[in-house]
Order: C-alpha cells, then structure tokens, then sequence
C-alpha cells in the first residue's frame, strides 16, 4: 500500500497514537488496577461496581456495533441481556450448571432471537425499526414475567455461578471481575476487526447513505442482519455475565427503560467510535452512582446532562479528545 | 450488425398523470457517448432512474449487454456493469474520498463476508481506487473527508466512484450541475479522455458540452424521444429546433 501511496503522490496516513487513544488506555488501565484497589483497602464494593460497569460496557459495545457503525437504532437491546440471563438461570434450575453449555446458550439464543428480529425490522427504517425491536423486547418481557417456574415477575436468585471445570473459578470475585475484563477487551478487539474489515465498511456504507450502496452493487440487508446476530449474540453474552454477577436474574433486566439506559451510555460516550460506549458506560454508571448518594432523584441531574451532550457534544465524550483518524 | 450494448424499447413511466416516459426507444453501441438532452420536467433524470433500476417501468423493456434487465434490482444490474453518478451528489459523506471509491471496488470483487482483514490494507482495493481518484484528478484529496471536499471535486469523486467499478456502461446524470466555468472545462477534458474507454449515456444541460462530447444525442421533449441521431443531424432538425432548441437560442448553437 505504501508503495501504491507514493506513486500516486498520497500521503502515508498519521502514526495511530493520539491524544484521543489515551483517554480509554487510562480508563483501561484504571479497570485493570481494581481488583488491586479493592484487595489494598479491603473494600470489596468497588469490584462490584466496577465488574458490572464493565458487563454493561459490553452490552454497549455490542449495541454501538449495530447503532454507531450500522445506523440500527434498536430500542430493544436489553432483551438480549435478559435472554443471555435466562439463559444461565434456567440451565442453573434445570441442573447444568457447567458455564461450557449455559455460555454458548446464551449467545446462540440471543443470537437466534436477533436473527428473528433482525429478519422482521431491518426491512423497515426509522421510527418503525424502533418500535419493533421494542416491541420484540416488551414481549419478552412479558414472557419472562410469565415463567413462574423461574420466579415470575418476582425474579429467580441463581444459587451457584457457572462453572468452569476448575478453570476459573467465578465464585472467586477477583476471577470473576478479571473474566469480565477480559471478555470486555476481547468484544472491543472483535469490534475493532469487524468495523475495519470488508464487511465493516459495508455496513458503515449502509448506514451512510444506502442508495449509493445499491449504485455501486451491493444489496445491504443480508450484511445488516449479520451485523445485527453477532450484536445479539454479543449482548447475551453480556446478560450471561450479568446473571453471574448478580446471581440473580428478572425481568426487569430486559424492561424498556434499560434498552434506554444502554442506548444513552452508546450515545453519551460517542456513536460509531470504538471506545465511546466504554466511556459512556462509566460515566453513566458512576455518575448515576454517585448522584444517588446525595440525591433520591438522579434522573433529575442526569437527564439535563444528556440533553446537553444531544446539542453540544455531538462525538459524545470521545469526540472531545481531537479529531478521529482516519477524517 | 452486432447488438447494442443497451437496447431500450417501448418504456413508459407515468407519475399520477404526467408522463415521464413515453415509449423510450434508445439504442447505445459499445463504446458510444450518448447524449440525452431536453428541457426541464423532459424525464432525462427518470430515464437514468428507469436505466438505473429504481424506477420500475409500467411497459417496456431494457436489453443490456444481450439480457434482459427490466425486472432486475439495482445492485444487480450495477453488479452487470452499470453504473451510474448522480445528479445530487450521492456519496458516502463520512468516508473519505479512497474510502467511497475503495468501497466501489470492492463491490465489485465478490462477497463482503469477510470479517477479520483491515479493509485499508488490501492492496487489491486500494490500488485499483487510488487509479480511479488519479484519473480524475483527485489523488492528492485521497484521505479527505468527503463532506469537507469542495462540490467540484465531489462531483469529480462521483466520477471515480463510478469508474471504479470498471463499468460497462457508465450513467451521468448532469455531471457539469452546479460547477462553475473552470470546474465545468476540467470535467469536460475528463469526459474526453474516458471517451472511446467506456461506453457513456450523458445527460446535460449545457449545449456546448453535449456538442463537444456526443457521438450521437437523443432530444427527449415530454417523456418522448422527438430526434435522435448524430449532434449535426439533431441540430438541423426542425423539431427539435422548434421544441427545444427555441429559434433564438438556434442561431448561437
């Protein structure tokens, strides 16, 4: 390529380290120094805060992979974490305990459930691709409140995580937070693959203008609805994680004001940048938490924040930091 | 004889009650620039659309390259060698210029079902996009944002997208609107030089342009084709002086 550059008298593209990269490396970093933090002041409170800021971080990347790169505005991603928690809590109740077989559940099922959706929504766009992933969430909704084998509305404590065959031991906090560390950074790194292969750009081709995309030979629904089953089923796996987490699952996991909550940290962090929905998922989660030390209300602060960010931050909280590569 | 390359017969489009296209005949030869002109509300944007595949024709057909394509969606006739630039710019805006003709390319050499590669890496892209921006001037733009380009290099990025996948028949729709008189020359003396390379159907406004660059023209009047043939022949022709050309506007062509 550089060869082809010079010939043609191009530019060779800036060195990938910018100021903009160093904002998720601290943040990274930072995660990474938990476990460490927790075991020093013997406070195990950050680990649980911290460990679900990253399970959500996941499920924001995945819906950042659908609504930042493909223009997919799905208001039902919280079914997928559901799905993926069910998923492990009934595998638990029935007697599976082994995390080799509730794991691949929860993806293949969400993944399954995406392809359903995907097929129906992705023919429609705009205000009724919203309604009918939530459409498709709330009735899952429902049903999991109908399950009263598996605690109903009331929701199912899980009595045991899953496990691993000695392999890692999730019983272990400190495991179980770097287990999700790790997940976290293996979907950005998936994320990061996908969004710069030929497929990535197909389906940031879709989302930029899909008439052009006709023009020049490409038909885009079937690259869509992909995109849509690999966020799906990235997103179970994020509800698998959760469920672990907790030890608990409900249907209140997968209510439409959580598909809400992950469509503002994707938004307020930055659509269509790779670490944008990490950001996003911090900053809201922190600051959701320590509003509602002084405030009963912290929707009141947040929702202002928001409205804020809609009109003057357009990038989100990653566009603050320098121009993307690549612009 | 040999077959046109595209063979248009008996199309027919109407929107409520005005006819954008009545009973199109058209025939293009390879290696022909044909000429589409007409005034205002004539159907020349319809009948790129008709072409294009996004308008469905109510009678008609359209043979290209020895199939019949009436029926056929517009990826696929694009994926047969059609392609085509737009009136209103229409581009992937937030890509940058190699990345829009890149993308091109890669419509053109199979399935995009591959996940793991970086895209901007192949050179099998890259290199053929890096020709097509070269050829239309706008190598050293190559990394530009497309909403930051100027609208002449945007309307000359049309061009390179249109090229890039090595077109068997490429449509220009007004590639001259909105530029000015410089921008305007350079397209022309581009034009030129694809000439004889690529087959072209050209729709234009500009007289002079159309004369410069036509080997035959079509003057569509209403939906209908009311002249066709060589830019002499159609400039003689009392219809077509009457209802287009306008008899003052006559005297200066």
């Amino acid at each position: 390529m550089k060869a082809a550059r010079k010939a043609f008298g191009v530019p060779l593209p800036a060195s990938w380290f910018t100021p903009r990269a160093a904002l998720p490396a601290l943040v990274l970093v930072i995660l990474g120094l938990v476990p460490v933090y927790a075991a020093a002041t013997g406070d195990p409170f950050a680990l649980t805060l911290f460990g679900r800021i990253e399970i959500l971080s996941i499920a924001a990347v995945s819906l950042n992979l659908i609504m930042g790169y493909g223009g997919m505005a799905s208001f039902g991603h919280a079914a997928y974490l559901g799905i993926g928690g069910y998923a492990v809590g009934i595998l638990w109740k029935e007697g599976i305990a082994s995390g080799f077989v509730q794991w691949p559940a929860a993806i293949a099922v969400s993944a399954l459930f995406a392809l359903v959706v995907g097929a129906l929504s992705l023919r429609t766009r705009g205000v009724y691709f919203i309604m009918i992933t939530l459409a498709f969430a709330q009735m899952v909704y429902y049903v999991a409140q109908g399950l009263d084998r598996y605690g109903g509305d009331d929701g199912m404590t899980i009595g045991g995580r899953s496990s691993f065959a000695g392999i890692v031991n999730l019983n272990n906090a400190t495991q179980l937070y770097y287990l999700c560390f790790a997940l976290l950074l293996a979907s950005l790194f998936l994320v990061w693959r996908l969004v710069n292969s030929r497929f990535g750009l197909i389906i940031q081709g879709a989302r930029s203008n899909e008439r052009r995309l006709r023009a020049i030979g490409i038909s885009p629904f079937r690259y869509k609805l992909v995109c849509f089953v690999i966020a799906g089923g990235l997103c179970g796996l994020s509800g698998a994680l959760l469920a672990n987490h907790t030890n608990f699952i409900s249907p209140a996991m997968m209510y439409w004001t959580r598909s809400g909550d992950l469509m503002v940290m994707v938004i307020l962090g930055g659509l269509g940048s790779l670490f944008g929905p990490l950001l996003g998922t911090v900053t809201y989660l922190l600051l959701e938490e320590a509003l509602s030390r002084v405030t009963e209300y912290p929707g009141l602060f947040i929702g202002p924040a928001l409205l804020l960010v809609a009109i003057f931050m357009h990038g989100g909280i990653e566009g603050l930091f320098g121009a993307r590569r690549r612009d | 004889m040999t077959e046109p390359l595209l063979q248009v017969d008996g199309l027919t489009k109407r929107f409520g009650g005005v006819v954008a296209a009545d009973a199109i005949a058209l025939d293009i030869a390879a290696g022909e620039c044909h000429a589409v002109i007409g005034p205002n509300g004539a159907g020349k944007t319809t009948l790129i659309g008709l072409l294009a595949g996004e308008i469905a024709p109510e009678r008609g057909s359209i043979r290209f390259d020895g199939r019949d394509v009436t029926a056929v969606a517009v990826h696929r006739r694009s994926q047969l060698g059609l392609a085509r630039s737009f009136q209103i710019t229409s581009l992937f805006a937030d890509f940058t210029a190699l990345d829009n003709v890149a993308l091109a390319v890669q419509a053109r050499s199979g399935h995009s079902f591959q996940f793991w590669q970086d895209a901007r890496r192949q050179a099998a892209l890259r290199e053929p996009a890096l020709q097509a921006l070269d050829a239309v001037g706008l190598a050293a733009r190559a990394d530009a944002r497309v909403d930051r380009l100027s609208h002449g290099e945007q309307r000359q990025l049309e061009i390179a997208v249109a090229l890039a996948g090595k077109p068997r028949l490429l449509l220009l729709d007004e590639p001259m609107a909105g530029l000015g008189a410089d921008e305007s020359a350079r397209m022309v003396a581009m034009l030129r030089r694809l000439k004889g390379d690529v087959t072209m159907l050209l729709i234009e406004h500009d007289m002079e342009t159309v004369f410069a660059l036509a080997d035959r023209i079509t003057v569509l009047v209403y939906g209908r084709v009311i002249a066709s043939g060589d830019p002499l022949a159609v400039r003689a022709d009392a219809a077509v002086r009457e209802a287009y050309l306008g008899e003052q506007d006559a005297r200066h062509v």
